[in-house]
C-alpha cells in the first residue's frame, strides 16, 4: 500500500513529463518507479556549463513524495559533474531542498530539476565544497543521511 | 580511634586555606564563610550548608505535564489565543511567559508570524473537509469524496497524505514542536490539536512525547536525569557561566547524582571543564577518541556533539537550532554574507594545535601518574560494590549467626555507601590535581586528598575482612567509625576545594576557565 502511493504519484507525473518538459530538462529513463535518469544542461552562456549535459539520477522511497528522492549526478563519458561549490566530485548536491528539512512533499522531479538548473545558473564559482577531496574518500554514506547545513541563498 | 586525628587536621587545613583565600575574599563572601565554631566541625556539617551545596528541585513527568499546562492555561486567558496556539507561542519563547507576552502586546502580528501562526481569526479551528473538485497537490489525487485538511494558512491536501507526512515528520524524524505546513516555504506551525485530529493514538502519544522532551530541552533551568529509565527532570538555577565557579551537582528522587552542568555522573570537586578535558585526555589513545575529537566539535550553546560529515561551514544545531560558524565556533550572524570562509581560523587554530600536542608529550609521564589513580580509584569503586554486593548476602548469614538485628548490619550498608562516594571524589581529585599548578593551596588540596584517600583504603580494608571477622564487635565499632570520618573527610575536601573555586582562587596550569572567543561572545549579551 504504502509502495503503491510512491508510484501513483509517480505515475501522474511521468504521464506530465511525457507530454512536455521545460526547456534544457530532458528524460532519459524511467523504467520503473524506483529509479530515473534525466539530462539537463544550463541555458544562458554561463561559460562554466556551457556546451554541457549533465546527468541526474533520481531514486525514489516508498514514501515518496512525502520524503525526498535522492537526487545526485552521474559521471560518463560525456557527461561530467558539474563545478559548483555545493557539488561534490562523486556527484552528491548539497541543496536544501532534498533534506527532509526543506523538502516539501508538493515538489516534484520536475522542480527538482528546475532548482537544479538554476543552481548552476547563478553560480560563477568554479570550484568544489570546501573538503571535497577528503569528503568523497571518506563518504560512505548515502546522501540522505548526511546531515548538510544550508545557508546560501544565491546559488 | 580516628576521632582525633579527624578533629586536628581540618582545624589546621582551615586555617591556612582561610589565610591564603583571604586577599581574594569579597565581602559578601566572608560573611557565610565565617565558620562559627571550627571544634564542632562534626555538627557544624550536619546543620550548615557547606559551599558546594546547590539548590534544586526534582520534577516528576506529571508535574512537568502540569507545568507546561499551567503556562498554557496562564497565556491562553490573558491573551485570549487557542490553547494550542498559546502552546505554540510559548514553545517559540522558550516558555518564558513574560517576554512571550510583553511582546505580544507590543507587535502581535510579527510574534505570530516569526513563532509560525496565523494571525488570529474567529474562524473555526481547521477540521477535515470534503470539498467537490478539490485534486491534492501531493498525491495527485481528485476522486469525489476525498476527505481533505488545511491548517490555517488554507494549503490543503488529502487526509492521507496529511497522515503520511505526519507519521514521515514524528517517526522518522522525531519533530514535533516545529512540524510545518506541507506546503514548500509555508512556515505555519501544525498545532497539536490538528494534530489529534489527523494521526493515530499510538502516533499522537509519540508526538506529546517529544513535544514535552522540547520544553525540558528548551528551558535552560531544567534537565532530564540521565539515569537508565528515570523519567524526572531537574531543576537548577546554576547558570553555564557560573561553572568555572561552582560544581552544581544535584541528586535526582531516583537517587542517581549527577552534575547538572554537563550531565555527567557526580564530579566534584573537578568542575565541567576541566572534567571534559581531562575525560577527553584519557581517551585520547582509543582510536574512537580520536577520531570523536578529530572529527566532532560541541554545539557552544548546548554543548552536544556534532559530527559535520560534508556541507558548508554554517551549523545548525538540531537540538537548539543555534546557528554558529564551524570553522570559528562564533556566531553565524557575525559571519554577514562572507559565505563559507572563515579566515579567522586558521592561522589560531594551527598553533593552538601544535602547542597542544606538544604540552601533551611533554606532561605524558605526569599523565600518567594521575591517570593510573584515577584509574585505581575507578576499579576499586567498582570492587568494592561487588563486595557489597556479596556482603549484603553475608549481612543475613550474620544476623542468623550472630543473633544481630537487621538494624544492628546496616553498618555494612553505610560502609559501602561511604566507599563509593568516597572514592568516586577521590577519583576526580586525581583528575582536579592533574590540572593544578604547583602552589600552597595545591599543597593543601593534596593533603587533604592524602588524607581521604588513607582513610578510604583503611575503611576498604576493613570492609573485605571475611564475616565472622565482620562480627567481632570491636570491628564493627571501627568500621563506623572510619566510615564516618571518611565521609567527614571528604566533605572537609569538598567544601574547601568549593571554597577556591567560588573565589577563584585555583592556579590552573591550563587556561580553560576563560570560555574560547567564540563561544563567550555568544552567551553574554
Amino acid at each position: 500500500m504504502v509502495a503503491n502511493f510512491a508510484a501513483k504519484r509517480l505515475g501522474k507525473e511521468l504521464q506530465k513529463i511525457n507530454s512536455s518538459l521545460p526547456p534544457g530538462i530532458t528524460l532519459v529513463s524511467a523504467d520503473n518507479f524506483e529509479e530515473w535518469l534525466l539530462d539537463i544542461r544550463v541555458l544562458d552562456k554561463n561559460p562554466l556549463y556551457e556546451g554541457q549535459i549533465y546527468r541526474l539520477k533520481f531514486r525514489f522511497g516508498s514514501s515518496y513524495p512525502i520524503e525526498p528522492p535522492e537526487v545526485t549526478f552521474v559521471k560518463k563519458d560525456d557527461r561530467p559533474i558539474p563545478m559548483h561549490p555545493h557539488i561534490y566530485s562523486n556527484g552528491i548536491i548539497c541543496l536544501d531542498l532534498l533534506g527532509s528539512q526543506g523538502w516539501s512533499p508538493v515538489q516534484n522531479v520536475e522542480s527538482v530539476c528546475m532548482s537544479i538548473q538554476s543552481m548552476l545558473t547563478g553560480n560563477s564559482k568554479n570550484e568544489r565544497p570546501p573538503g571535497d577531496e577528503e569528503f568523497v574518500r571518506g563518504n560512505r554514506q548515502r546522501p540522505k543521511d548526511i546531515d548538510f547545513y544550508y545557508h546560501d541563498n544565491t546559488v | 580511634m580516628s576521632g582525633g586525628e579527624g578533629a586536628s587536621t581540618p582545624f589546621l587545613t582551615y586555617v591556612v586555606v582561610k589565610a591564603h583565600t583571604n586577599p581574594w575574599l569579597s565581602t559578601d563572601f566572608d560573611f557565610d564563610d565565617e565558620p562559627p565554631d571550627l571544634g564542632i566541625h562534626k555538627d557544624i556539617h550536619q546543620k550548615k550548608k557547606t559551599a558546594y551545596d546547590i539548590s534544586f528541585k526534582v520534577y516528576k513527568p506529571e508535574d512537568i505535564q502540569k507545568q507546561q499546562d499551567d503556562l498554557i492555561n496562564e497565556v491562553n486567558m490573558i491573551l485570549d489565543i487557542r490553547k494550542e496556539e498559546a502552546a505554540i507561542l510559548l514553545r517559540y519563547f522558550r516558555w518564558n511567559k513574560e517576554r512571550l507576552i510583553e511582546d505580544y502586546m507590543d507587535k502581535a502580528r510579527q510574534v505570530l508570524e516569526a513563532a509560525g501562526l496565523a494571525q488570529s481569526s474567529a474562524k473555526p479551528p481547521p477540521r477535515l473537509e470534503t470539498i467537490p473538485g478539490f485534486v491534492c497537490d501531493i498525491c495527485c489525487e481528485d476522486g469525489e469524496g476525498l476527505q481533505s485538511f488545511a491548517i490555517k494558512c488554507g494549503h490543503r491536501y488529502c487526509v492521507d497524505c496529511y497522515r503520511h507526512y505526519l507519521a514521515q515528520k514524528i517517526k522518522e524524524e522525531g519533530e514535533a514542536a516545529r512540524i510545518q505546513c506541507p506546503s514548500d516555504g509555508c512556515n505555519l506551525i501544525i498545532d497539536a490539536r490538528s494534530l489529534d485530529i489527523l494521526v493515530t493514538p499510538e502516533l499522537a502519544e509519540r508526538y506529546h512525547t517529544l513535544l514535552n522532551r522540547t520544553y525540558v530541552e528548551d528551558k535552560e533551568t531544567l534537565k532530564w536525569c540521565p539515569a537508565p529509565d528515570c523519567e524526572n527532570a531537574v531543576e537548577c538555577s546554576v547558570k553555564k557561566k557560573d561553572l568555572d565557579k561552582v560544581v552544581p551537582t544535584v541528586q535526582c528522587a531516583c537517587s542517581y547524582r549527577f552534575c547538572f552542568g554537563c550531565i555527567l555522573s557526580d564530579h566534584q570537586p573537578a568542575p565541567c571543564e576541566l572534567v571534559k578535558r581531562w575525560l577527553k585526555k584519557c581517551a585520547d589513545d582509543s582510536e574512537t577518541a580520536n577520531w570523536i575529537s578529530a572529527n566532532t566539535k560541541e554545539c557552544p550553546k548546548c554543548n552536544s556533539t556534532i559530527e559535520k560529515n560534508g556541507g558548508c561551514n554554517h551549523m545548525t544545531c538540531r537540538k537548539c537550532k543555534h546557528e554558529f560558524c564551524w570553522m570559528c565556533m562564533g556566531l553565524w550572524s557575525e559571519h554577514g554574507t562572507s559565505w563559507y570562509n572563515c579566515n579567522r581560523f586558521e592561522e589560531k587554530s594551527g598553533t593552538e594545535a601544535r602547542d597542544a600536542q606538544a604540552k601533551s608529550r611533554v606532561s605524558l609521564e605526569r599523565y600518567l601518574h594521575y591517570y593510573n589513580r584515577y584509574a585505581n580509584h575507578e576499579q576499586s569503586a567498582r570492587l568494592d560494590k561487588d563486595i557489597y554486593v556479596k556482603t549484603e548476602k553475608k549481612m543475613v548469614q550474620l544476623q542468623k549467626e550472630s543473633g544481630m538485628s537487621w538494624i544492628e548490619v546496616q553498618y555494612l550498608n553505610s560502609a559501602s555507601q561511604a566507599l563509593q562516594t568516597c572514592r568516586q571524589t577521590l577519583k576526580w581529585t586525581y583528575a582536579f590535581a592533574f590540572y593544578l599548578a604547583r602552589n600552597n593551596l595545591t599543597e593543601i588540596f593534596e593533603d587533604n586528598q592524602k588524607d581521604l584517600e588513607m582513610a578510604v583504603e583503611a575503611l576498604s580494608e576493613m570492609f573485605e575482612k571475611p564475616v565472622g571477622e565482620l562480627a567481632d564487635p570491636k570491628l564493627k565499632v571501627e568500621i563506623m567509625d572510619k566510615t564516618s570520618y571518611c565521609n567527614k573527610r571528604r566533605i572537609i575536601l569538598l567544601d574547601d576545594t568549593a571554597n577556591n573555586l567560588a573565589n577563584g582562587a585555583w592556579t590552573f596550569n591550563v587556561d580553560f576557565m576563560t570560555p574560547t572567543p567564540a563561544s563567550g561572545s555568544s552567551s553574554r549579551r
